[in-house]
Protein backbone atom coordinates (compact mmCIF):
# COMPACT_ATOMS: atom_id res chain seq x y z
CA UNK A 1 0.00 0.00 0.00
CA UNK A 2 1.12 3.34 -0.70
CA UNK A 3 -0.26 6.53 1.00
CA UNK A 4 0.31 10.37 0.35
CA UNK A 5 -0.17 12.32 3.34
CA UNK A 6 -0.88 16.46 3.10
CA UNK A 7 1.54 16.32 0.17
CA UNK A 8 2.90 20.07 -0.95
CA UNK A 9 4.77 20.62 -3.54
CA UNK A 10 5.34 24.01 -5.07
CA UNK A 11 8.04 25.44 -7.99
CA UNK A 12 9.99 27.91 -7.48
CA UNK A 13 7.32 29.53 -5.46
CA UNK A 14 4.21 28.38 -7.37
CA UNK A 15 2.20 26.05 -5.38
CA UNK A 16 1.85 22.88 -7.90
CA UNK A 17 0.31 20.44 -5.15
CA UNK A 18 -1.40 21.17 -1.87
CA UNK A 19 -2.89 18.70 1.15
CA UNK A 20 -2.81 16.18 -1.46
CA UNK A 21 -4.04 12.91 0.66
CA UNK A 22 -4.69 9.92 -0.91
CA UNK A 23 -3.91 5.90 -0.54
CA UNK A 24 -3.19 3.42 -3.34
CA UNK A 25 -4.00 0.09 -2.67
CA UNK A 26 -2.40 -3.18 -3.16
CA UNK A 27 -4.15 -5.83 -5.82
CA UNK A 28 -5.80 -2.65 -7.21
CA UNK A 29 -5.66 -0.48 -10.02
CA UNK A 30 -5.29 2.89 -8.45
CA UNK A 31 -6.03 5.45 -11.30
CA UNK A 32 -4.60 9.09 -11.17
CA UNK A 33 -7.00 11.19 -13.53
CA UNK A 34 -7.21 15.02 -14.19
CA UNK A 35 -6.56 17.61 -16.60
CA UNK A 36 -3.58 18.57 -18.17
CA UNK A 37 -1.36 20.94 -15.72
CA UNK A 38 -3.55 19.96 -12.77
CA UNK A 39 -0.62 18.36 -11.17
CA UNK A 40 -0.77 14.84 -11.75
CA UNK A 41 2.50 14.05 -13.27
CA UNK A 42 3.81 16.20 -10.06
CA UNK A 43 2.14 13.79 -8.17
CA UNK A 44 3.88 10.98 -9.29
CA UNK A 45 6.87 12.02 -9.30
CA UNK A 46 7.09 13.20 -6.39
CA UNK A 47 5.42 9.77 -5.03
CA UNK A 48 8.62 8.09 -6.87
CA UNK A 49 10.96 10.24 -5.46
CA UNK A 50 12.27 12.05 -8.79
CA UNK A 51 11.23 15.41 -6.99
CA UNK A 52 11.39 15.90 -3.65
CA UNK A 53 8.28 16.94 -1.40
CA UNK A 54 8.22 20.30 0.04
CA UNK A 55 5.15 19.31 3.18
CA UNK A 56 3.99 16.07 3.85
CA UNK A 57 4.79 12.21 3.84
CA UNK A 58 4.89 9.07 1.12
CA UNK A 59 4.68 6.36 3.10
CA UNK A 60 5.55 2.66 1.11
CA UNK A 61 4.46 0.11 3.30
CA UNK A 62 4.50 2.23 6.52
CA UNK A 63 8.30 3.14 5.32
CA UNK A 64 8.34 6.98 5.43
CA UNK A 65 10.04 7.46 1.27
CA UNK A 66 10.35 11.22 2.38
CA UNK A 67 12.31 10.77 5.39
CA UNK A 68 15.14 8.20 3.97
CA UNK A 69 18.51 8.23 3.44
CA UNK A 70 19.82 7.95 -0.49
CA UNK A 71 20.64 4.07 0.50
CA UNK A 72 17.29 2.83 1.72
CA UNK A 73 15.56 4.90 -1.26
CA UNK A 74 17.66 3.17 -3.06
CA UNK A 75 16.32 -0.01 -1.89
CA UNK A 76 12.49 1.13 -1.91
CA UNK A 77 13.46 1.72 -5.33
CA UNK A 78 13.98 -1.60 -6.39
CA UNK A 79 10.68 -2.62 -5.41
CA UNK A 80 9.46 0.21 -7.80
CA UNK A 81 8.89 -0.67 -11.61
CA UNK A 82 7.38 2.17 -13.76
CA UNK A 83 6.01 2.17 -17.17
CA UNK A 84 6.89 5.87 -19.02
CA UNK A 85 4.83 7.54 -21.56
CA UNK A 86 7.35 7.44 -24.54
CA UNK A 87 8.27 3.85 -23.10
CA UNK A 88 11.96 5.33 -21.70
CA UNK A 89 13.74 1.83 -23.18
CA UNK A 90 17.29 2.22 -23.75
CA UNK A 91 17.89 2.55 -27.20
CA UNK A 92 21.33 1.24 -27.48
CA UNK A 93 20.05 -2.42 -25.93
CA UNK A 94 18.14 -4.84 -27.38
CA UNK A 95 14.50 -5.95 -26.60
CA UNK A 96 16.04 -8.48 -24.24
CA UNK A 97 19.11 -6.44 -22.63
CA UNK A 98 16.66 -3.97 -21.69
CA UNK A 99 14.37 -6.22 -19.38
CA UNK A 100 17.47 -7.80 -18.08
CA UNK A 101 19.33 -4.61 -17.48
CA UNK A 102 17.86 -4.08 -13.92
CA UNK A 103 18.32 -7.69 -13.19
CA UNK A 104 22.17 -7.59 -14.35
CA UNK A 105 22.30 -4.49 -11.96
CA UNK A 106 20.80 -5.57 -9.00
CA UNK A 107 20.51 -9.47 -8.52
CA UNK A 108 22.86 -12.09 -8.15
CA UNK A 109 21.15 -14.28 -10.82
CA UNK A 110 23.47 -16.48 -13.17
CA UNK A 111 23.28 -15.43 -16.81
CA UNK A 112 21.14 -18.29 -17.46
CA UNK A 113 18.71 -17.43 -14.77
CA UNK A 114 18.31 -14.14 -15.68
CA UNK A 115 18.29 -15.07 -19.77
CA UNK A 116 15.03 -17.10 -17.89
CA UNK A 117 13.59 -14.87 -15.83
CA UNK A 118 13.68 -12.72 -19.05
CA UNK A 119 12.26 -15.07 -21.17
CA UNK A 120 9.49 -15.38 -18.70
CA UNK A 121 8.76 -11.81 -18.47
CA UNK A 122 8.70 -11.39 -22.62
CA UNK A 123 6.09 -14.64 -22.61
CA UNK A 124 4.11 -12.63 -19.94
CA UNK A 125 3.38 -10.04 -22.48
CA UNK A 126 3.38 -11.91 -25.52
CA UNK A 127 6.56 -10.73 -27.17
CA UNK A 128 8.26 -13.77 -26.86
CA UNK A 129 9.59 -13.28 -30.50
CA UNK A 130 11.21 -9.90 -30.14
CA UNK A 131 14.09 -10.15 -28.16
CA UNK A 132 16.70 -9.35 -30.59
CA UNK A 133 14.98 -6.25 -31.85
CA UNK A 134 16.02 -2.62 -30.91
CA UNK A 135 13.43 -0.01 -29.56
CA UNK A 136 13.37 1.59 -32.78
CA UNK A 137 12.75 -1.88 -34.82
CA UNK A 138 9.06 -2.30 -33.24
CA UNK A 139 5.83 -0.10 -32.71
CA UNK A 140 4.81 1.97 -29.90
CA UNK A 141 2.31 -0.81 -28.57
CA UNK A 142 5.62 -3.45 -28.88
CA UNK A 143 7.64 -0.90 -26.53
CA UNK A 144 4.71 -0.17 -23.86
CA UNK A 145 4.91 -4.54 -23.38
CA UNK A 146 8.70 -4.40 -23.77
CA UNK A 147 8.23 -1.53 -20.87
CA UNK A 148 6.01 -3.52 -18.58
CA UNK A 149 7.69 -6.74 -18.87
CA UNK A 150 11.01 -4.85 -17.80
CA UNK A 151 8.90 -3.12 -14.82
CA UNK A 152 7.99 -6.29 -13.74
CA UNK A 153 11.51 -8.17 -14.34
CA UNK A 154 12.62 -7.95 -10.93
CA UNK A 155 8.82 -8.45 -9.51
CA UNK A 156 8.03 -5.44 -7.90
CA UNK A 157 5.71 -4.62 -4.88
CA UNK A 158 4.41 -1.18 -6.79
CA UNK A 159 3.81 -0.41 -10.38
CA UNK A 160 3.33 2.94 -11.77
CA UNK A 161 2.10 3.93 -15.39
CA UNK A 162 2.10 7.04 -16.47
CA UNK A 163 -0.34 7.80 -19.94
CA UNK A 164 -0.20 4.24 -20.72
CA UNK A 165 -1.95 4.92 -23.46
CA UNK A 166 -0.60 7.21 -24.94
CA UNK A 167 -0.33 7.43 -28.69
CA UNK A 168 -1.60 4.23 -28.92
CA UNK A 169 -4.73 2.61 -31.36
CA UNK A 170 -8.15 2.11 -28.96
CA UNK A 171 -7.59 -1.86 -29.39
CA UNK A 172 -3.46 -1.77 -28.61
CA UNK A 173 -4.74 0.24 -25.68
CA UNK A 174 -7.25 -2.05 -24.57
CA UNK A 175 -4.34 -5.20 -24.82
CA UNK A 176 -2.08 -2.59 -22.67
CA UNK A 177 -4.73 -1.58 -20.23
CA UNK A 178 -5.96 -5.80 -19.45
CA UNK A 179 -2.30 -6.74 -18.84
CA UNK A 180 -2.08 -4.32 -16.26
CA UNK A 181 -4.80 -5.56 -14.86
CA UNK A 182 -3.84 -9.09 -14.78
CA UNK A 183 -0.11 -8.31 -13.68
CA UNK A 184 -1.79 -6.45 -10.68
CA UNK A 185 -3.83 -9.06 -9.82
CA UNK A 186 -1.91 -11.90 -10.37
CA UNK A 187 1.26 -10.39 -8.43
CA UNK A 188 -0.58 -8.60 -5.95
CA UNK A 189 0.84 -5.04 -7.00
CA UNK A 190 -0.12 -1.56 -5.58
CA UNK A 191 -0.71 -0.18 -9.27
CA UNK A 192 -0.99 3.61 -9.71
CA UNK A 193 -1.54 4.83 -13.30
CA UNK A 194 -1.58 8.20 -14.40
CA UNK A 195 -3.85 8.52 -17.27
CA UNK A 196 -7.09 10.98 -18.82
CA UNK A 197 -8.28 8.15 -20.87
CA UNK A 198 -11.36 7.68 -19.61
CA UNK A 199 -11.48 4.67 -21.42
CA UNK A 200 -8.84 3.13 -19.56
CA UNK A 201 -10.47 3.94 -16.18
CA UNK A 202 -13.55 2.35 -16.75
CA UNK A 203 -11.85 -0.99 -18.20
CA UNK A 204 -9.59 -1.34 -15.48
CA UNK A 205 -9.93 1.31 -12.77
CA UNK A 206 -10.50 -0.01 -9.35
CA UNK A 207 -9.91 3.16 -7.38
CA UNK A 208 -9.60 6.78 -8.66
CA UNK A 209 -8.55 10.21 -7.59
CA UNK A 210 -9.24 13.24 -9.28
CA UNK A 211 -6.63 16.10 -9.07
CA UNK A 212 -7.75 19.71 -9.68
CA UNK A 213 -5.95 22.63 -8.77
CA UNK A 214 -3.30 20.88 -7.81
CA UNK A 215 -5.05 18.62 -4.95
CA UNK A 216 -7.23 15.56 -5.00
CA UNK A 217 -10.80 16.85 -6.06
CA UNK A 218 -12.21 13.56 -5.59
CA UNK A 219 -12.29 9.91 -5.01
CA UNK A 220 -14.36 6.92 -5.40
CA UNK A 221 -14.63 3.64 -7.00
CA UNK A 222 -15.34 2.79 -11.01
CA UNK A 223 -19.15 2.81 -10.77
CA UNK A 224 -19.57 5.99 -8.22
CA UNK A 225 -17.34 8.35 -11.33
CA UNK A 226 -20.49 7.94 -13.73
CA UNK A 227 -22.70 9.13 -10.90
CA UNK A 228 -20.77 11.81 -9.04
CA UNK A 229 -22.09 15.32 -8.75
CA UNK A 230 -18.77 16.83 -8.62
CA UNK A 231 -18.83 19.56 -10.93
CA UNK A 232 -15.32 19.54 -12.20
CA UNK A 233 -15.24 15.94 -11.96
CA UNK A 234 -18.14 15.77 -15.11
CA UNK A 235 -16.57 18.42 -16.77
CA UNK A 236 -13.88 16.22 -17.43
CA UNK A 237 -15.55 12.98 -17.34
CA UNK A 238 -18.01 13.62 -19.86
CA UNK A 239 -16.04 16.12 -21.79
CA UNK A 240 -15.83 13.78 -25.10
CA UNK A 241 -19.33 13.17 -26.82
CA UNK A 242 -19.29 9.05 -26.40
CA UNK A 243 -19.12 9.93 -22.62
CA UNK A 244 -22.23 12.33 -22.96
CA UNK A 245 -24.30 9.49 -24.83
CA UNK A 246 -22.83 7.29 -21.77
CA UNK A 247 -24.62 9.65 -19.54
CA UNK A 248 -27.43 10.28 -21.13
CA UNK A 249 -27.96 5.98 -21.39
CA UNK A 250 -27.28 6.07 -17.74
CA UNK A 251 -29.76 8.58 -17.17
CA UNK A 252 -32.33 6.39 -19.11
CA UNK B 1 25.42 34.35 -10.11
CA UNK B 2 24.61 31.76 -12.76
CA UNK B 3 28.28 30.99 -12.86
CA UNK B 4 28.47 29.96 -9.00
CA UNK B 5 25.18 28.08 -9.60
CA UNK B 6 26.42 26.29 -12.66
CA UNK B 7 29.56 25.21 -11.06
CA UNK B 8 27.86 24.06 -8.15
CA UNK B 9 25.25 21.96 -9.72
CA UNK B 10 28.58 20.65 -12.06
CA UNK B 11 30.70 19.62 -8.75
CA UNK B 12 27.31 18.26 -7.64
CA UNK B 13 26.90 15.86 -10.36
CA UNK B 14 30.80 14.74 -10.72
CA UNK B 15 30.50 14.02 -7.10
CA UNK B 16 27.75 12.26 -7.57
CA UNK B 17 29.18 10.45 -10.35
CA UNK B 18 31.90 9.23 -8.62
CA UNK B 19 29.78 7.35 -6.21
CA UNK B 20 30.13 3.42 -5.66
CA UNK B 21 29.20 1.67 -8.77
CA UNK B 22 25.91 -0.54 -8.23
CA UNK B 23 27.70 -3.25 -10.06
CA UNK B 24 31.49 -2.93 -11.25
CA UNK B 25 30.69 -5.98 -13.98
CA UNK B 26 28.60 -3.74 -15.69
CA UNK B 27 30.49 -0.60 -15.09
CA UNK B 28 33.49 -2.14 -16.60
CA UNK B 29 31.40 -3.35 -19.74
CA UNK B 30 30.18 0.40 -20.09
CA UNK B 31 33.74 1.58 -20.06
CA UNK B 32 35.18 -0.86 -22.62
CA UNK B 33 32.52 0.25 -24.73
CA UNK B 34 33.28 4.39 -24.23
CA UNK B 35 37.27 3.25 -25.03
CA UNK B 36 35.84 1.96 -28.09
CA UNK B 37 33.29 4.76 -28.52
CA UNK B 38 35.38 8.03 -27.46
CA UNK B 39 39.09 6.54 -29.11
CA UNK B 40 39.47 3.54 -30.94
CA UNK B 41 36.81 5.08 -33.36
CA UNK B 42 38.77 8.41 -33.42
CA UNK B 43 42.14 7.07 -34.18
CA UNK B 44 41.07 7.57 -38.24
CA UNK B 45 40.43 11.85 -37.36
CA UNK B 46 43.13 12.07 -35.03
CA UNK B 47 45.79 10.01 -37.48
CA UNK B 48 44.84 12.23 -40.31
CA UNK B 49 44.98 15.63 -38.77
CA UNK B 50 48.45 14.32 -37.28
CA UNK B 51 49.98 13.90 -40.77
CA UNK B 52 48.38 16.24 -42.53
CA UNK B 53 49.63 19.15 -39.81
CA UNK B 54 52.84 17.42 -39.07
CA UNK B 55 53.74 18.03 -43.20
CA UNK B 56 52.66 21.31 -42.91
CA UNK B 57 54.48 22.86 -39.80
CA UNK B 58 57.44 21.02 -41.58
CA UNK B 59 56.87 23.07 -44.88
CA UNK B 60 55.85 26.35 -42.94
CA UNK B 61 59.05 26.21 -40.61
CA UNK B 62 61.30 25.26 -43.84
CA UNK B 63 59.60 28.04 -45.92
CA UNK B 64 60.23 30.70 -43.04
CA UNK B 65 63.67 30.18 -42.15
CA UNK B 66 65.83 32.37 -44.96
CA UNK B 67 68.81 33.15 -42.80
CA UNK B 68 71.85 30.88 -43.87
CA UNK B 69 73.06 30.91 -39.72
CA UNK B 70 70.14 28.67 -38.58
CA UNK B 71 70.86 25.34 -39.05
CA UNK B 72 68.02 22.97 -41.10
CA UNK B 73 67.23 20.83 -38.02
CA UNK B 74 66.00 23.64 -36.80
CA UNK B 75 63.05 22.38 -38.81
CA UNK B 76 62.73 19.11 -37.20
CA UNK B 77 63.43 20.09 -33.65
CA UNK B 78 60.81 23.21 -34.71
CA UNK B 79 57.63 20.71 -35.01
CA UNK B 80 58.42 17.99 -32.88
CA UNK B 81 58.11 21.25 -30.10
CA UNK B 82 55.16 22.37 -31.57
CA UNK B 83 53.50 19.08 -32.05
CA UNK B 84 54.33 17.52 -28.51
CA UNK B 85 53.74 20.92 -26.68
CA UNK B 86 51.21 22.18 -28.56
CA UNK B 87 49.29 20.68 -31.12
CA UNK B 88 49.14 17.06 -30.25
CA UNK B 89 47.77 17.59 -26.42
CA UNK B 90 45.84 20.76 -26.92
CA UNK B 91 44.68 20.97 -30.37
CA UNK B 92 43.66 17.44 -30.44
CA UNK B 93 41.49 17.32 -27.52
CA UNK B 94 39.96 20.67 -29.11
CA UNK B 95 39.08 18.98 -31.89
CA UNK B 96 38.08 15.97 -30.19
CA UNK B 97 36.05 18.00 -27.84
CA UNK B 98 33.79 18.52 -31.17
CA UNK B 99 33.28 15.02 -31.95
CA UNK B 100 33.35 13.67 -28.67
CA UNK B 101 31.56 16.22 -26.62
CA UNK B 102 28.75 16.95 -28.75
CA UNK B 103 28.29 13.02 -29.29
CA UNK B 104 27.88 13.21 -25.09
CA UNK B 105 26.04 15.72 -24.92
CA UNK B 106 23.56 14.97 -27.40
CA UNK B 107 23.21 11.34 -26.39
CA UNK B 108 22.75 11.51 -22.68
CA UNK B 109 20.58 15.23 -23.39
CA UNK B 110 18.10 12.33 -25.62
CA UNK B 111 18.13 10.08 -22.71
CA UNK B 112 16.72 12.74 -20.43
CA UNK B 113 13.90 14.20 -22.38
CA UNK B 114 12.86 10.95 -23.10
CA UNK B 115 12.84 9.83 -19.49
CA UNK B 116 15.70 7.23 -19.66
CA UNK B 117 17.56 8.96 -17.28
CA UNK B 118 14.19 9.27 -14.94
CA UNK B 119 14.11 5.18 -15.87
CA UNK B 120 17.45 4.85 -14.45
CA UNK B 121 16.90 6.86 -11.13
CA UNK B 122 13.41 4.91 -10.01
CA UNK B 123 14.90 1.34 -10.41
CA UNK B 124 17.52 2.60 -8.15
CA UNK B 125 20.23 3.21 -10.59
CA UNK B 126 23.18 5.96 -9.72
CA UNK B 127 22.16 7.52 -13.14
CA UNK B 128 25.10 10.20 -13.27
CA UNK B 129 27.53 7.52 -11.91
CA UNK B 130 25.94 4.80 -14.90
CA UNK B 131 26.16 7.44 -17.75
CA UNK B 132 28.95 9.62 -16.94
CA UNK B 133 31.89 7.91 -14.70
CA UNK B 134 32.59 5.26 -17.48
CA UNK B 135 32.64 8.24 -20.10
CA UNK B 136 35.53 9.81 -17.86
CA UNK B 137 37.36 6.80 -17.18
CA UNK B 138 37.61 5.97 -20.65
CA UNK B 139 38.13 9.48 -22.02
CA UNK B 140 41.60 9.86 -19.40
CA UNK B 141 42.67 5.99 -19.80
CA UNK B 142 42.24 6.33 -23.98
CA UNK B 143 43.33 10.03 -24.80
CA UNK B 144 46.83 9.99 -23.96
CA UNK B 145 47.08 7.01 -26.54
CA UNK B 146 45.89 8.96 -29.14
CA UNK B 147 48.09 11.86 -28.44
CA UNK B 148 50.86 9.40 -28.59
CA UNK B 149 49.69 8.58 -31.99
CA UNK B 150 49.21 11.69 -33.26
CA UNK B 151 52.63 12.93 -31.78
CA UNK B 152 54.43 9.85 -33.83
CA UNK B 153 52.22 10.48 -36.96
CA UNK B 154 52.71 14.03 -37.04
CA UNK B 155 56.64 14.13 -36.30
CA UNK B 156 56.84 11.33 -38.92
CA UNK B 157 54.55 12.96 -41.96
CA UNK B 158 56.74 16.17 -40.95
CA UNK B 159 60.15 13.96 -41.31
CA UNK B 160 59.15 12.20 -44.92
CA UNK B 161 57.57 14.94 -46.45
CA UNK B 162 60.25 17.70 -45.36
CA UNK B 163 62.75 15.39 -47.57
CA UNK B 164 59.69 14.64 -50.52
CA UNK B 165 59.24 18.76 -50.76
CA UNK B 166 63.29 19.31 -50.51
CA UNK B 167 62.56 21.16 -47.09
CA UNK B 168 65.03 19.28 -44.95
CA UNK B 169 67.03 15.99 -45.41
CA UNK B 170 65.71 12.90 -43.21
CA UNK B 171 68.97 12.75 -41.22
CA UNK B 172 69.40 16.54 -40.65
CA UNK B 173 65.30 16.18 -39.32
CA UNK B 174 66.41 13.27 -37.42
CA UNK B 175 69.01 15.38 -35.60
CA UNK B 176 66.33 18.10 -35.06
CA UNK B 177 63.98 15.95 -33.42
CA UNK B 178 66.42 14.54 -30.98
CA UNK B 179 68.19 17.98 -29.89
CA UNK B 180 67.76 19.27 -26.46
CA UNK B 181 65.01 16.74 -25.91
CA UNK B 182 63.12 16.50 -22.69
CA UNK B 183 61.19 14.05 -21.42
CA UNK B 184 59.21 16.04 -19.18
CA UNK B 185 57.69 17.77 -22.12
CA UNK B 186 56.26 14.64 -23.00
CA UNK B 187 54.72 14.60 -19.17
CA UNK B 188 53.57 17.82 -19.35
CA UNK B 189 51.61 16.90 -22.97
CA UNK B 190 50.41 13.83 -21.42
CA UNK B 191 48.96 15.43 -18.15
CA UNK B 192 47.28 18.33 -20.10
CA UNK B 193 45.69 15.48 -22.36
CA UNK B 194 44.48 14.01 -19.28
CA UNK B 195 42.99 17.26 -17.45
CA UNK B 196 41.42 18.15 -21.12
CA UNK B 197 39.89 14.34 -21.26
CA UNK B 198 38.23 14.93 -17.97
CA UNK B 199 37.12 18.62 -19.01
CA UNK B 200 35.71 17.42 -22.17
CA UNK B 201 33.40 14.28 -20.91
CA UNK B 202 32.52 16.09 -17.73
CA UNK B 203 31.67 19.45 -19.21
CA UNK B 204 29.67 17.97 -22.14
CA UNK B 205 27.84 15.04 -19.82
CA UNK B 206 26.91 17.93 -17.32
CA UNK B 207 25.40 19.62 -20.70
CA UNK B 208 23.40 16.58 -21.75
CA UNK B 209 22.12 15.64 -18.21
CA UNK B 210 20.80 18.97 -17.50
CA UNK B 211 19.19 19.11 -20.26
CA UNK B 212 15.47 20.05 -20.66
CA UNK B 213 12.99 20.36 -23.56
CA UNK B 214 12.92 18.88 -26.59
CA UNK B 215 14.96 18.37 -29.79
CA UNK B 216 15.64 22.13 -29.86
CA UNK B 217 17.79 21.93 -26.23
CA UNK B 218 19.46 18.71 -27.10
CA UNK B 219 21.02 20.70 -30.21
CA UNK B 220 21.54 23.89 -27.67
CA UNK B 221 22.99 21.53 -25.05
CA UNK B 222 25.15 19.56 -27.70
CA UNK B 223 26.87 23.54 -28.62
CA UNK B 224 27.14 24.25 -25.26
CA UNK B 225 29.32 21.26 -24.53
CA UNK B 226 31.58 21.92 -27.50
CA UNK B 227 31.80 25.96 -26.33
CA UNK B 228 32.39 25.37 -22.99
CA UNK B 229 34.64 22.52 -23.40
CA UNK B 230 36.67 24.61 -25.38
CA UNK B 231 36.81 27.58 -23.15
CA UNK B 232 38.00 25.02 -20.35
CA UNK B 233 40.58 23.57 -22.34
CA UNK B 234 42.36 27.08 -23.15
CA UNK B 235 42.16 28.24 -19.72
CA UNK B 236 43.38 25.15 -18.65
CA UNK B 237 46.25 25.13 -20.74
CA UNK B 238 47.27 28.23 -19.87
CA UNK B 239 47.00 27.80 -16.19
CA UNK B 240 49.01 23.88 -16.46
CA UNK B 241 51.71 25.61 -18.71
CA UNK B 242 52.26 28.44 -16.30
CA UNK B 243 52.54 26.25 -13.69
CA UNK B 244 54.53 23.25 -15.17
CA UNK B 245 56.33 24.96 -17.90
CA UNK B 246 57.86 27.95 -16.33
Amino acid sequence: MIEVLDLEKSFSGQRVLHDVNAVFEPGKVNFIIGMSGSGKSVLTKCIVGLFEVDKGSVQYDGRDFTKMSRKERKEIRQEIGMLFQGSALFDSLTVAENVMFPLKMFSSMSTREMESRVAFCLKRVQLDGANHKYPSEISGGMQKRVGIARAISMQPKYLFCDEPNSGLDPQTSIVIDNLIREITIEYGITTVVVSHDMNSVIEIGDRINFVNQGTIWWKGGREDILKSNNEYLNNFVYASEFMKQVKKNLGQ
Amino acid sequence: MRLIYHTGRYFELIVNSFRRPEKFSVYWRQIVFEVDKIGVQSIGIVSLLSLFMGAVICIQTGANIDSGWIPTYTIGFTVRQTLILEFCPTIIPVIMAGKVGSNIASEIGTMRITEQIDALDIMGVNSAGYLILPKIVAAIFIFPFLVAISMFLGVGAGAVIGDLAGVVSYSDFEIGIQYDFRFFQVIYAMLKTVVFAFIITSVSSYHGYYTSGGALEVGKSSTQAVVYSIVLIMVMNLVITQLLLI
